[in-house]
Protein backbone atom coordinates (compact mmCIF):
# COMPACT_ATOMS: atom_id res chain seq x y z
CA UNK A 1 0.00 0.00 0.00
CA UNK A 2 1.14 3.50 -0.65
CA UNK A 3 1.56 6.13 2.67
CA UNK A 4 -2.17 6.31 4.59
CA UNK A 5 -4.11 9.25 3.39
CA UNK A 6 -7.58 10.70 4.39
CA UNK A 7 -10.26 11.04 1.53
CA UNK A 8 -13.36 12.41 2.39
CA UNK A 9 -16.57 12.15 0.12
CA UNK A 10 -20.58 14.16 0.75
CA UNK A 11 -23.14 11.93 -0.79
CA UNK A 12 -26.06 13.36 -1.72
CA UNK A 13 -28.49 10.27 -3.03
CA UNK A 14 -31.23 8.29 -1.32
CA UNK A 15 -31.21 5.26 -1.27
CA UNK A 16 -32.22 2.68 -4.17
CA UNK A 17 -32.36 5.85 -6.50
CA UNK A 18 -29.34 5.59 -8.14
CA UNK A 19 -26.47 4.10 -9.25
CA UNK A 20 -24.91 6.41 -7.67
CA UNK A 21 -24.73 5.08 -4.44
CA UNK A 22 -23.56 1.91 -5.64
CA UNK A 23 -20.12 3.41 -6.85
CA UNK A 24 -20.15 5.93 -4.12
CA UNK A 25 -20.29 2.56 -1.77
CA UNK A 26 -17.48 1.03 -4.56
CA UNK A 27 -15.18 3.81 -3.75
CA UNK A 28 -15.52 3.91 -0.28
CA UNK A 29 -15.03 0.18 0.06
CA UNK A 30 -11.55 0.76 -2.51
CA UNK A 31 -10.05 3.48 -0.52
CA UNK A 32 -10.40 1.44 2.93
CA UNK A 33 -9.14 -2.05 1.13
CA UNK A 34 -5.87 -0.07 0.71
CA UNK A 35 -5.75 1.12 4.73
CA UNK A 36 -6.87 4.95 3.81
CA UNK A 37 -9.02 6.71 6.22
CA UNK A 38 -12.41 7.69 5.01
CA UNK A 39 -14.66 10.53 6.55
CA UNK A 40 -18.19 10.29 4.26
CA UNK A 41 -21.22 13.25 4.88
CA UNK A 42 -24.14 12.49 3.93
CA UNK A 43 -26.56 15.27 2.81
CA UNK A 44 -29.82 15.16 1.47
CA UNK A 45 -31.49 12.18 0.73
CA UNK A 46 -28.31 10.28 1.59
CA UNK A 47 -28.78 10.32 5.46
CA UNK A 48 -31.33 7.69 5.15
CA UNK A 49 -28.36 5.16 3.68
CA UNK A 50 -28.31 4.17 7.38
CA UNK A 51 -31.30 4.34 9.15
CA UNK A 52 -31.96 1.13 10.95
CA UNK A 53 -35.32 0.07 9.84
CA UNK A 54 -34.18 -0.60 6.71
CA UNK A 55 -35.58 -3.88 6.26
CA UNK A 56 -35.26 -6.84 3.97
CA UNK A 57 -38.48 -8.43 1.84
CA UNK A 58 -39.11 -10.94 -0.04
CA UNK A 59 -40.11 -10.71 -3.56
CA UNK A 60 -43.97 -12.10 -4.49
CA UNK A 61 -43.39 -11.78 -8.47
CA UNK A 62 -40.76 -14.01 -8.66
CA UNK A 63 -41.38 -16.32 -5.72
CA UNK A 64 -38.82 -16.18 -4.22
CA UNK A 65 -38.89 -16.07 -0.07
CA UNK A 66 -37.07 -13.61 2.42
CA UNK A 67 -33.83 -15.87 2.10
CA UNK A 68 -34.42 -16.43 -1.83
CA UNK A 69 -34.33 -12.54 -2.60
CA UNK A 70 -31.36 -11.74 -0.23
CA UNK A 71 -32.32 -8.40 -0.50
CA UNK A 72 -29.56 -5.72 0.48
CA UNK A 73 -30.16 -2.92 2.62
CA UNK A 74 -27.63 0.01 2.21
CA UNK A 75 -27.69 0.11 6.11
CA UNK A 76 -25.93 -3.22 6.17
CA UNK A 77 -23.19 -2.07 3.61
CA UNK A 78 -22.43 0.86 5.80
CA UNK A 79 -21.98 -2.01 8.51
CA UNK A 80 -19.56 -4.17 5.64
CA UNK A 81 -17.99 -0.79 5.28
CA UNK A 82 -17.08 -0.43 9.18
CA UNK A 83 -15.96 -4.09 9.29
CA UNK A 84 -13.64 -4.03 6.65
CA UNK A 85 -12.25 -0.62 7.41
CA UNK A 86 -11.30 -2.37 11.11
CA UNK A 87 -9.66 -5.64 9.04
CA UNK A 88 -7.29 -3.11 6.98
CA UNK A 89 -6.59 -0.70 9.52
CA UNK A 90 -8.32 1.98 8.24
CA UNK A 91 -10.65 4.53 10.18
CA UNK A 92 -14.06 4.98 8.45
CA UNK A 93 -16.45 7.70 10.21
CA UNK A 94 -19.87 8.67 8.80
CA UNK A 95 -21.99 11.54 9.86
CA UNK A 96 -24.83 12.73 9.23
CA UNK A 97 -26.32 16.03 8.09
CA UNK A 98 -28.55 16.53 11.37
CA UNK A 99 -31.63 19.15 9.23
CA UNK A 100 -31.60 16.12 7.41
CA UNK A 101 -32.48 13.88 9.02
CA UNK A 102 -34.73 14.87 10.69
CA UNK A 103 -37.01 16.55 7.91
CA UNK A 104 -37.23 12.74 6.81
CA UNK A 105 -37.75 11.16 10.26
CA UNK A 106 -34.66 8.48 9.80
CA UNK A 107 -32.86 9.37 13.10
CA UNK A 108 -32.36 5.91 14.37
CA UNK A 109 -29.26 4.86 12.53
CA UNK A 110 -26.85 1.91 12.56
CA UNK A 111 -23.75 1.91 14.60
CA UNK A 112 -21.36 4.00 13.94
CA UNK A 113 -22.90 6.83 12.20
CA UNK A 114 -22.52 10.44 13.72
CA UNK A 115 -25.06 13.62 13.20
CA UNK A 116 -23.58 16.55 12.18
CA UNK A 117 -23.83 19.66 10.16
CA UNK A 118 -22.91 20.64 6.63
CA UNK A 119 -19.71 22.43 8.45
CA UNK A 120 -18.43 19.25 9.44
CA UNK A 121 -18.07 18.30 5.88
CA UNK A 122 -16.41 21.36 5.88
CA UNK A 123 -14.03 20.38 8.13
CA UNK A 124 -13.41 17.13 7.47
CA UNK A 125 -12.38 18.12 4.05
CA UNK A 126 -10.16 20.86 5.09
CA UNK A 127 -8.91 17.57 7.29
CA UNK A 128 -8.71 15.79 4.47
CA UNK A 129 -5.76 15.14 1.57
CA UNK A 130 -8.49 14.81 -0.98
CA UNK A 131 -12.38 14.61 -1.17
CA UNK A 132 -14.43 13.82 -3.84
CA UNK A 133 -18.60 15.38 -3.73
CA UNK A 134 -20.86 12.72 -5.64
CA UNK A 135 -23.61 15.44 -6.53
CA UNK A 136 -27.23 14.15 -7.25
CA UNK A 137 -28.20 15.12 -10.87
CA UNK A 138 -29.51 18.38 -11.06
CA UNK B 1 0.75 17.07 -7.30
CA UNK B 2 -1.52 19.17 -10.01
CA UNK B 3 -4.07 17.34 -12.42
CA UNK B 4 -7.13 17.01 -12.37
CA UNK B 5 -9.59 13.77 -12.19
CA UNK B 6 -13.03 14.50 -13.79
CA UNK B 7 -15.44 11.53 -13.27
CA UNK B 8 -18.63 11.56 -15.78
CA UNK B 9 -21.34 9.06 -15.13
CA UNK B 10 -23.53 9.91 -17.83
CA UNK B 11 -24.34 9.03 -21.17
CA UNK B 12 -24.18 11.97 -23.91
CA UNK B 13 -27.60 10.50 -25.42
CA UNK B 14 -28.75 11.31 -21.72
CA UNK B 15 -27.44 14.42 -20.72
CA UNK B 16 -26.53 17.06 -23.57
CA UNK B 17 -23.89 18.38 -21.31
CA UNK B 18 -21.54 15.55 -21.30
CA UNK B 19 -19.86 16.05 -24.86
CA UNK B 20 -20.54 20.13 -24.93
CA UNK B 21 -19.41 20.74 -21.19
CA UNK B 22 -17.79 18.00 -19.53
CA UNK B 23 -15.68 16.80 -22.17
CA UNK B 24 -14.88 19.93 -23.35
CA UNK B 25 -13.52 20.91 -19.51
CA UNK B 26 -10.96 17.89 -19.86
CA UNK B 27 -9.86 18.93 -23.56
CA UNK B 28 -9.41 22.56 -21.82
CA UNK B 29 -7.65 21.93 -18.81
CA UNK B 30 -5.47 19.30 -21.11
CA UNK B 31 -4.36 21.57 -23.63
CA UNK B 32 -3.23 23.88 -20.61
CA UNK B 33 -0.63 21.24 -19.96
CA UNK B 34 -2.21 19.86 -16.98
CA UNK B 35 -2.37 16.21 -16.70
CA UNK B 36 -6.31 14.95 -17.22
CA UNK B 37 -7.73 12.13 -16.27
CA UNK B 38 -11.38 11.08 -17.58
CA UNK B 39 -13.08 8.47 -16.02
CA UNK B 40 -16.32 6.68 -17.50
CA UNK B 41 -18.25 5.56 -15.09
CA UNK B 42 -21.90 3.92 -14.81
CA UNK B 43 -23.78 4.86 -17.98
CA UNK B 44 -20.57 7.20 -18.59
CA UNK B 45 -18.85 4.19 -20.39
CA UNK B 46 -21.22 4.13 -23.26
CA UNK B 47 -19.35 6.00 -25.39
CA UNK B 48 -16.29 3.97 -24.85
CA UNK B 49 -18.01 1.57 -27.39
CA UNK B 50 -16.10 1.74 -30.45
CA UNK B 51 -17.80 4.46 -32.75
CA UNK B 52 -20.33 5.39 -30.02
CA UNK B 53 -18.99 8.85 -29.89
CA UNK B 54 -15.95 8.80 -32.02
CA UNK B 55 -15.85 12.78 -32.32
CA UNK B 56 -16.00 13.58 -28.70
CA UNK B 57 -13.42 10.86 -28.27
CA UNK B 58 -11.35 12.34 -30.49
CA UNK B 59 -11.31 15.80 -29.42
CA UNK B 60 -10.20 14.56 -25.77
CA UNK B 61 -7.87 12.29 -26.86
CA UNK B 62 -5.64 14.89 -29.00
CA UNK B 63 -5.57 17.10 -26.21
CA UNK B 64 -3.83 14.59 -24.39
CA UNK B 65 -6.28 13.08 -21.46
CA UNK B 66 -6.63 10.08 -20.24
CA UNK B 67 -9.38 8.44 -20.85
CA UNK B 68 -10.52 5.38 -18.88
CA UNK B 69 -13.70 3.59 -17.83
CA UNK B 70 -15.13 1.12 -15.31
CA UNK B 71 -14.73 -2.38 -15.95
CA UNK B 72 -17.11 -3.10 -13.58
CA UNK B 73 -19.89 -0.66 -15.65
CA UNK B 74 -18.38 -1.89 -19.06
CA UNK B 75 -19.29 -5.42 -17.84
CA UNK B 76 -22.71 -4.51 -16.66
CA UNK B 77 -24.00 -3.12 -20.05
CA UNK B 78 -22.29 -5.95 -21.60
CA UNK B 79 -19.63 -4.04 -23.32
CA UNK B 80 -16.49 -6.46 -24.02
CA UNK B 81 -12.88 -5.01 -24.23
CA UNK B 82 -12.97 -5.71 -27.75
CA UNK B 83 -15.92 -3.46 -28.40
CA UNK B 84 -13.73 -0.63 -26.95
CA UNK B 85 -12.59 2.74 -28.63
CA UNK B 86 -8.85 2.39 -28.88
CA UNK B 87 -8.72 5.44 -27.37
CA UNK B 88 -10.65 4.58 -24.34
CA UNK B 89 -9.03 1.62 -21.73
CA UNK B 90 -10.60 -0.22 -18.87
CA UNK B 91 -9.80 0.06 -15.78
CA UNK B 92 -10.73 -0.86 -12.02
CA UNK B 93 -12.43 1.93 -9.60
CA UNK B 94 -9.46 1.42 -7.68
CA UNK B 95 -7.82 3.87 -10.29
CA UNK B 96 -9.72 6.71 -9.26
CA UNK B 97 -8.68 6.55 -5.37
CA UNK B 98 -5.17 6.44 -6.85
CA UNK B 99 -6.01 9.62 -8.39
CA UNK B 100 -7.37 11.23 -5.38
CA UNK B 101 -4.27 9.98 -3.41
CA UNK B 102 -2.43 11.49 -5.69
CA UNK B 103 -4.00 15.26 -5.19
CA UNK B 104 -5.74 15.16 -8.46
CA UNK B 105 -8.45 17.63 -8.30
CA UNK B 106 -11.85 15.98 -8.87
CA UNK B 107 -14.92 16.72 -10.27
CA UNK B 108 -18.13 14.24 -10.66
CA UNK B 109 -20.67 14.98 -12.87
Amino acid sequence: MTTKKTLAFLLMDAPYESARTTTAFRLVDAAIRRGHDVSVFCYEGAVALSFAKQAPHPNAVHGRDLAQEDHPNPKDWIAALAAQADRSGAKLAWINCGLCVDERGVGEVVSGVGRGSPVDFWKSAEAADNSLVIPTKG
Amino acid sequence: MAGYLLIESRDPLESRDVASHFYDLAAGLARRGEPVTLFLVQNGVFPARRRAQAAALDAVARAGVEVLADDFSLRERGISSDRLDPRVTAAPLDVVIDRLVEGRKALWH
